[in-house]
Formats: structure tokens, C-alpha cells, sequence
């Protein structure tokens, strides 16, 4: 009881840190990338290739002034960084980062918490990430922030719905919702070492998850909660200050856990020759956090009424088929 | 039980104490400057026009809705696909039928044009 204590103490901490400085860099990595594919320099001045430029950006946003706009929902208004921010963070309890380890003499779980329902707790923990966003527009009071949250939150509804469709097949797949277990389906002692990657299995709902994830989180090309060109910030409009900031560690927070899901799913997870398992989760995880950057740098963004029949109408009915035939094919072997 | 639960619940403590704390910080060391207009809502500098607490647009029900019904099928298709190896050809069967039920309140919802967007 006592160990267990001491264990998952230290072990969340850690975890904790991990996620804040991983979103910190990912606002670094996601300039300097930007910078590069436009031609530019990106941050550069506040220490070695701008590396401490996260650092300075949190310390000039705590000192900057809490402003509440005067006909806001003076609680709610208070209360959706938190409903946004909290969400995100509970994502990472289920994420299996790295293969079992002995400390000091005991057996620690690379997992927060070893969920059996794991695949589950994801999804409807991610749900509740969209009331933050409506009531962060509905209660500040301002046009452009209802505009916003109420499109971000019709978005992210619809896309729930193929989300959660396009990973049926690697379930069908694996026949557990634990994603420790779904790791260890996906690895192999051959010198092929991805070849049981549910990728080659399940290309489809790869591709399926890859979209739905990208419009879950509100990242360009379905960046339509914060279209700058018509809702100025859109849902965070009217936030400033360290309240401001609390939306986008969220955001980045939950890249970080689709990313996170989607090397767990597809990729074999931390599985992977040589190279200590933790290090290979963070290398696929930072792959496809690239992919989300150069995303953003090549495509436009989709018009609201493209974006909303493209998911009802292209992506839901290619998740249905993509789970019948992966049980299908499953059913004649 | 508490092996798998109590992390789960310490790491939403940290989370809603470290998301408090960061929602003070700017409350409590920011600086406050109470000039002219500050608190007003943003419009690119013109006076806002009425106020935001109007009826919106049914569109967005709609989806809010549909959204519930569909949801709500997506997750019959977990307890499924966890056991489908064990329920073996009856359960794929039995699944077709419920995806073409679901099929064809989806193409109803097509044809009256709840998914039209304009």
C-alpha cells in the first residue's frame, strides 16, 4: 500500500513535468518548424537556437494583466481554462510510455495507471474537453467567442463520432481495450520489427484516426475555432494572461496525447530494437507532432460547411465500412 | 482496485491544483490597470452592437443531437469488438443488422438534408 503510494506520487509528478515542458517545447518546436518551412529564422534570441524561448514567453505571461471583460459570466468565464485544461491532462493516465523497468528494487509500470478499459477512458476523458470550450465562449460575452466555441464544439461532436469509429478496427484486431495489452500485440522478436504494427493492418482507419484526431484537437487545416481571419481568437478571444496560456497548454496537451494514442494504436507503442523503449514512444510521438506542424504550414484552412459534410459524409461512412470489412476479413480466417 | 484507481485520482488532484494555481498567478501578480474602455467586449475598435445572450442558429442543435444518436451506436460497437472473436460468425451477423438499421437512419437524416450546412 505504503509502495504503491510512494510510487504513483512520484511516478505522476514526473509525469506531470513531462507533459508541461512537452507542451512548453512544442510551442518552441512549432515556431522554429513554422519559421523553417516559410523561410524565417524563428525564435532565436532567448538562449542556443532560441531554446529558452518557451521560458521567457511563460515568465512575460504571468506578469501580463487578468482581464475580464464586463459582461461576462464572471464564474463560468473563471471556470472554462480549468474544465479545458484539466481534461487534457487525464489523458495521459492510461498512456503506456515504456516497457516495465526494476528501480530501486522495485517493479514499476511504465503507465500511470494500468486501465483495463483504457481505450475507453480516453475517449470519453477527450469528450469533456469541448464543455471548456463552449463555456469559454458562450460566458464571455463577446460575438466572436460564442461564434467560435459554438462552431469549435459542432466540430469536435461531429468528429467524436468517426473518432471513435476509426479505432473499432484495431480493437476488433487486438480483442482488448487495454492498451498495454494492445502494445504487447503489436510487438516482434524478428529482425522486422514493425511488421505486427497495426498500421499495415488497419491503413484506413489510419487515416481515418489521423483526420478526426487533427479536428478533435481544432488544428489546421480544420482550425475553424480560431479562424484568425474572421474570429479574431475565436472561443479565447476575450482571455488573457495566464488564462490565455491555459488554453494552449491544453491544446498542446492534447496533440501531445493523440499523438501519444496514435503510436500507441498504430505503431507499436514503445516497441522498438536497440534504443530503450521510452525513447522510441518519444521519437514516434515526436513524429507525428511534426506531421501536425507541417500540416499547418501546407494546407489552407477548410470552409465550416466543407468541414462539417466532409465529416458526416465522407469520414463516418468510410469508418462504418472500415470496421465491417476489418470484422469481415477477421470472420473468414 | 486501488493500484489501478488511486493514480487516476491523484493525477486529476495535481492537475485541477496546478491548473488553480495557474489561473491565480496572473490574478494575483499581474498588474491591474483600470483605464477607459479596457473591459469591454473585443470589436476592432467600433462600439459592440446588442448582446451575445440570442438564439443561435438551430443548425447547431441539429448536430448536437444527431451526434447523441450516433454516439450512442458507436459505442454498442466497443463490447463488440472486444469479444467479436468469441461471438464468432452470430455476433458478425448480428452486427451487420445493426449497421444496416444504423445505415438507414443515416441515409433518412442525408435525404432530408439535416447534413446540409447552409
Amino acid at each position: 500500500m505504503f509502495e504503491i503510494v510512494v510510487i504513483t506520487v512520484i511516478k505522476v509528478s514526473v509525469v506531470m513535468m513531462a507533459i508541461l515542458t512537452g507542451c512548453a517545447y512544442s510551442t518552441w518546436l512549432e515556431r522554429k518548424v513554422l519559421a523553417r518551412m516559410q523561410n524565417r529564422v524563428g525564435p532565436t534570441y532567448a538562449g542556443p537556437f532560441g531554446l529558452l524561448q518557451p521560458v521567457a514567453d511563460g515568465l512575460k505571461i504571468i506578469f501580463k494583466e487578468d482581464l475580464v471583460p464586463k459582461n461576462a459570466e464572471k464564474v463560468m468565464f473563471a471556470l472554462a481554462p480549468i474544465v479545458t485544461f484539466v481534461p487534457a491532462i487525464l489523458t495521459f493516465a492510461v498512456i503506456p510510455f515504456g516497457a516495465d523497468r526494476i528501480l530501486f528494487g522495485h517493479h514499476v509500470k511504465m503507465v500511470i495507471s494500468d486501465l483495463n478499459i483504457g481505450v475507453l477512458w480516453i475517449f470519453a476523458v477527450t469528450s469533456l474537453g469541448i464543455y471548456g470550450i463552449i463555456l469559454a465562449g458562450w460566458s464571455s460575452g463577446s460575438k466572436y467567442s460564442l461564434m467560435g466555441g459554438l462552431r469549435a464544439s459542432a466540430q469536435m461532436i461531429s468528429y467524436e463520432v468517426s473518432y471513435g469509429l476509426s479505432i473499432i478496427g484495431v480493437i476488433i484486431l487486438a480483442n482488448t481495450l487495454s492498451l498495454t495489452e494492445i502494445i504487447s500485440k503489436q510487438s516482434s522478436d524478428s529482425i522486422w520489427f514493425f511488421e505486427n504494427w497495426y498500421i499495415w493492418k488497419q491503413p484506413l482507419g489510419f487515416f481515418l484516426y489521423l483526420t478526426c484526431a487533427i479536428a478533435e484537437t481544432n488544428r489546421a487545416p480544420f482550425d475553424m475555432a480560431e479562424a484568425e481571419s474572421e474570429l479574431v481568437a475565436g472561443y479565447h478571444t476575450e482571455y488573457s494572461s495566464m488564462r490565455f496560456s491555459m488554453f494552449f497548454i491544453a491544446e498542446y496537451a492534447n496533440m501531445l496525447a493523440v499523438s501519444s494514442v496514435g503510436a500507441v494504436l498504430f505503431f507499436g507503442g514503445w516497441n522498438g530494437p536497440v534504443l530503450p523503449s521510452i525513447l522510441w514512444f518519444l521519437i514516434k510521438v515526436f513524429l507525428f507532432m511534426f506531421f501536425y506542424i507541417w500540416l499547418r504550414a501546407t494546407f489552407p484552412r477548410f470552409r465550416y460547411d466543407q468541414l462539417m459534410s466532409f465529416g458526416w459524409k465522407v469520414l463516418f461512412p468510410l469508418a462504418l465500412l472500415n470496421t465491417m470489412v476489418t470484422a469481415g476479413f477477421k470472420m473468414i480466417k | 482496485m486501488f493500484e489501478v484507481f488511486f493514480p487516476i485520482l491523484f493525477l486529476f488532484v495535481l492537475a485541477v491544483v496546478i491548473a488553480l494555481i495557474m489561473s491565480g498567478l496572473s490574478v494575483f501578480i499581474g498588474k491591474r490597470t483600470k483605464l477607459g474602455k479596457k473591459d469591454e467586449p473585443y470589436e476592432c475598435g467600433v462600439e459592440p452592437v446588442g448582446n451575445t445572450k440570442e438564439p443561435v442558429p438551430v443548425k447547431f442543435y441539429m448536430v448536437a443531437i444527431l451526434f447523441i444518436l450516433f454516439d450512442i451506436e458507436v459505442i454498442f460497437l466497443f463490447p463488440w469488438a472486444v469479444i467479436s472473436d468469441r461471438l464468432g460468425m452470430f455476433g458478425f451477423i448480428e452486427m451487420v443488422v445493426f449497421v444496416v438499421i444504423l445505415l438507414v437512419g443515416y441515409f433518412y437524416i442525408l435525404k432530408r438534408g439535416a447534413l446540409e450546412w447552409d
